[in-house]
């Protein structure tokens, strides 16, 4: 029997847990603990400038590698100022467990130095919360807390520990729980065999399907299912902002992103489908635009974990509730046994159609003569420059949009964004978390000069410890996706959405201790590129791209339209 | 259209905030709300009422499933069910009108648990349109102050809501 105080047996815990990064920032209320950690070398701690980097750090890791990111901060502000990444990760089904101190158990209610209820403001935010009320339940909380928060759909879990749980002299026996169970949760196993098999019913009779593959793909580490089923149906495959890699964005069958933003042809297959087959996707309002007039002729099958999820916005005629993966497996058994295949000729008509809609727009955009860059001529410089293979993370605006379309991604959890909750500040500190554990690869944020400001404080974490992630900042001078609406519904009128007094970049990151370079026209960017990931590979660089602030984020769907009705350039409405 | 949830909750400090709050954060309404540890002191048994159309039940129902310490759910009026409110009610009895309201209450079934020269403290237990109908026949201007527990309910016949 081992006896270890409550901070020992947190860090203990957490590395029974899997846990090799901890994204924190100490204070009062957690210095046990800290000093836990302090005496040990199999969790590592990485100390942040600001808390909610911390949240958004662990976040990117989760993003990356499908495991659960652990943040640690102390009680009151520490706490609070990780709700925002928090809620970043909720909204997005990230697995991640935040630590958070609390002052001692006997003055919790009584407005104490650094006291806030971190229950109760985190408590919209989370999967779950728990408290610790005897130190001895450390373990099989923290155990709890993995579990949940990496199961199901998964999500933001809290634990709050009161500091007089983790005194150094207080020792009990620690007991890590070999099995989780709770019999209050039990995520689906496996989807309905019924469903499923009206599912494929309605597939192999389609005429005009199309799969709309969702984040819950990439969650579920499911792409080679997808892939597989879409390649064997040969139907054309369209995603969300969050599931774009699911399927390789450079395949034929890819139709390109849907939505607000997404491709021509991708709107035109849903608006004009006869069955969709929505696949760990939540019909969001960013996708379906006016759900009354949403894709009329379609029969809907959707796949999803969340019980919740299905039927909350668009009624699916065939709702599927189970682990994207295990449904995927389930309906190609069955399509293997009933030996059924899709009528290929209603598939080629099909395809006729689609590649016809498909030169209507093809994510043109004009170039300026004067060699001032249009954003989307950045992205696909960075996409030659990093061969397709990079880690893109990204903040939240046009540059996020131009990113998602012209960023091709082959591969799942390469394309890392708060889609979401649209979190400005996100992109740099996922992109650090992401680095961190993929020291080989290369991270790239495509940030803006709006969003990067919002946490480029971590710059200094960067030098601590050492990671060169690529800062490419689509720099417009202007919050160019607030510009662009009020350009489109506000007759121009720029209310705070330029920037005056903007730092100099370059000279800001040679302050923290890094390389900056800049780049004003067409003709600086390739050099500037190969700079960035090959002479300074190790160091971390800041390019601060000169983009034209006038430009516009296109197709873009027309408000309270149907999926069709689309904005394909300043000029030209479908 | 109106709807009894009756949900069976791990008995854990916080764990009422998080069904209040989903309702709050997601803008379903509750219109009562009770909730008691069960035989099981690790659990409660809450019921809330709220109305809304299908869907929107559906979602309240499959939100509330998704919390960890929600054990169990029911939606009661999916089916035959048992619903009873209890009220505590003050009326104003003076002169002639304190035979009536002693008739009034009988005819509802129900106690005067309390008297002074003028109040009366009646209890009475039902649905909640019978407390309704008791607040009309007495007369709304007689009430000085009622209180109720809102509605608890429970399935007919051998269905049960257990672990």
């Amino acid at each position: 029997m081992e006896l270890l105080s409550g901070g020992d047996m947190l860090v203990r815990a957490l590395h029974e847990a899997g846990v090799e990064y901890i994204y924190g920032y100490p204070g009062g209320s957690l210095l046990h603990v800290y000093d836990a950690v302090y005496k040990q070398s199999a969790v590592k701690h990485v100390l942040v400038r600001h808390e909610q980097a911390a949240a958004h750090m662990a976040d990117g890791y989760a993003r990356a590698t499908g495991k659960p990111g652990v943040v640690m901060v102390t009680s009151g502000p520490g706490a609070t100022n990780t709700i925002t990444g928090i809620a970043t990760a909720f909204t997005d089904s990230i697995p991640m467990v935040v630590i958070s101190g609390q002052v001692m158990s006997h003055l919790v209610g009584d407005d104490a130095f650094q006291e806030t209820d971190m229950l109760g403001v985190s408590r919209p935010v989370v999967k779950h919360s728990f408290s610790v009320r005897r130190p001895e339940e450390i373990p099989e909380l923290v155990a709890k807390a993995f579990y949940i928060a990496s199961t199901g759909r998964p999500g933001p879990v809290v634990i709050d520990i009161p500091k007089d749980m983790t005194m150094p002299n207080e020792r009990y026996e620690y007991v890590y729980p070999k099995k989780v169970k709770l019999r209050s949760y039990t995520p689906p196993q496996r989807g309905h065999s019924g469903q499923i098999k009206k599912a494929v019913e309605l597939l192999v009779k389609a005429k005009r399907p199309v799969i709309y593959s969702g984040g819950g793909v990439v969650i579920d580490g499911s792409s080679d299912k997808l892939r597989e089923l879409v390649d064997r149906l040969d139907f054309p495959c369209t995603s969300t902002l969050m599931g774009l890699g699911a399927y390789p964005g450079t395949a034929d069958r890819f139709v390109g992103m849907l939505g607000m933003h997404g491709t021509y042809e991708a709107n035109m297959v849903m608006h004009h489908a006869d069955v969709i087959l929505a696949v760990g996707a939540r019909f969001d309002d960013r996708v379906t635009n006016a759900t009354s007039k949403f894709c009329p002729d379609a029969k809907i099958i959707h796949i999803d974990i969340d019980p919740s999820s299905i039927s909350k916005t668009i009624t699916a005629d065939v709702p599927i509730v189970g682990p994207v993966g295990n449904v995927l497996d389930e309906m190609m058994a069955l399509l293997d046994e009933a030996g059924e295949a899709p009528n290929t000729d209603a598939i080629a008509s099909w395809w006729k159609q689609i590649n016809e809609w498909r030169p209507r727009h093809a994510m043109r955009f004009d170039k300026n003569d004067n060699g001032l860059m249009k954003p989307q001529e950045v992205i696909q410089g960075l996409w030659e420059a990093t061969k397709g293979d990079a880690y893109v993370t990204s903040d939240v605006g046009q540059h996020q949009m131009f990113a998602a379309q012209y960023y091709k991604f082959d591969k799942p959890n390469r394309w890392i964004n708060s889609g979401g909750l649209g979190t400005m500040g996100f992109g740099f500190p996922a992109a650090m978390g992401i680095k961190l554990n993929f020291p080989d690869h290369d991270v790239v944020c495509v940030t803006g000069e709006g969003s990067i400001q919002m946490n480029i404080q971590e710059m200094s974490t960067c030098l601590q410890y050492g990671i060169p992630v690529k800062i490419v900042c689509l720099n417009n001078g202007s919050l160019g996706m607030v510009r662009q609406w009020q350009d489109m519904n506000y007759e121009g009128r720029h209310s705070n959405s330029y920037m005056q007094s903007l730092p100099d970049f370059v000279k800001l990151a040679e302050a923290y201790g890094h390389v900056g370079i800049q780049v004003k026209t067409r003709d600086e960017l390739p050099q500037a590129l190969e700079d960035a990931l090959v002479k300074y590979k190790d160091r971390l660089v800041f390019l601060d791209v000169a983009v034209d602030p006038e430009e516009h984020v296109y197709p873009m769907q027309v408000p309270m339209g149907s999926m069709r009705d689309m904005w394909l350039s300043k000029t030209e409405r479908t | 259209m109106r709807h009894i949830i009756s949900i069976l909750l791990e008995n854990e400090p916080g764990a009422l905030s998080r069904v209040v709050g989903l309702f709050a954060q997601r803008g379903y309404n509750i219109e009562t709300l009770t909730v008691a540890p069960t035989e099981d002191p690790t659990l409660s048994r809450l019921t809330m009422t709220t109305h809304g159309d299908d869907r929107k039940i559906e979602q309240i129902t499959k939100q509330l499933n998704k919390l960890i310490e929600v054990v169990k759910l029911v939606d009661l009026s999916e089916g035959q069910h048992i619903e009873r409110e209890l009220m505590l009610i003050k009326v104003k009895a003076v002169g002639a009108q304190r035979a009536e309201i002693k008739r009034t209450a009988d005819i509802f079934r129900g106690q005067i648990v309390d008297v002074s020269p003028s109040v009366y403290t009646i209890q009475l237990t039902g649905a909640t349109d019978k407390l309704e109908a008791f607040i009309e026949a007495i007369g709304a201007a007689q009430v000085l102050e009622t209180v109720r527990t809102g509605v608890s309910g429970i399935s007919r016949g051998e269905k049960v809501l257990s672990i």
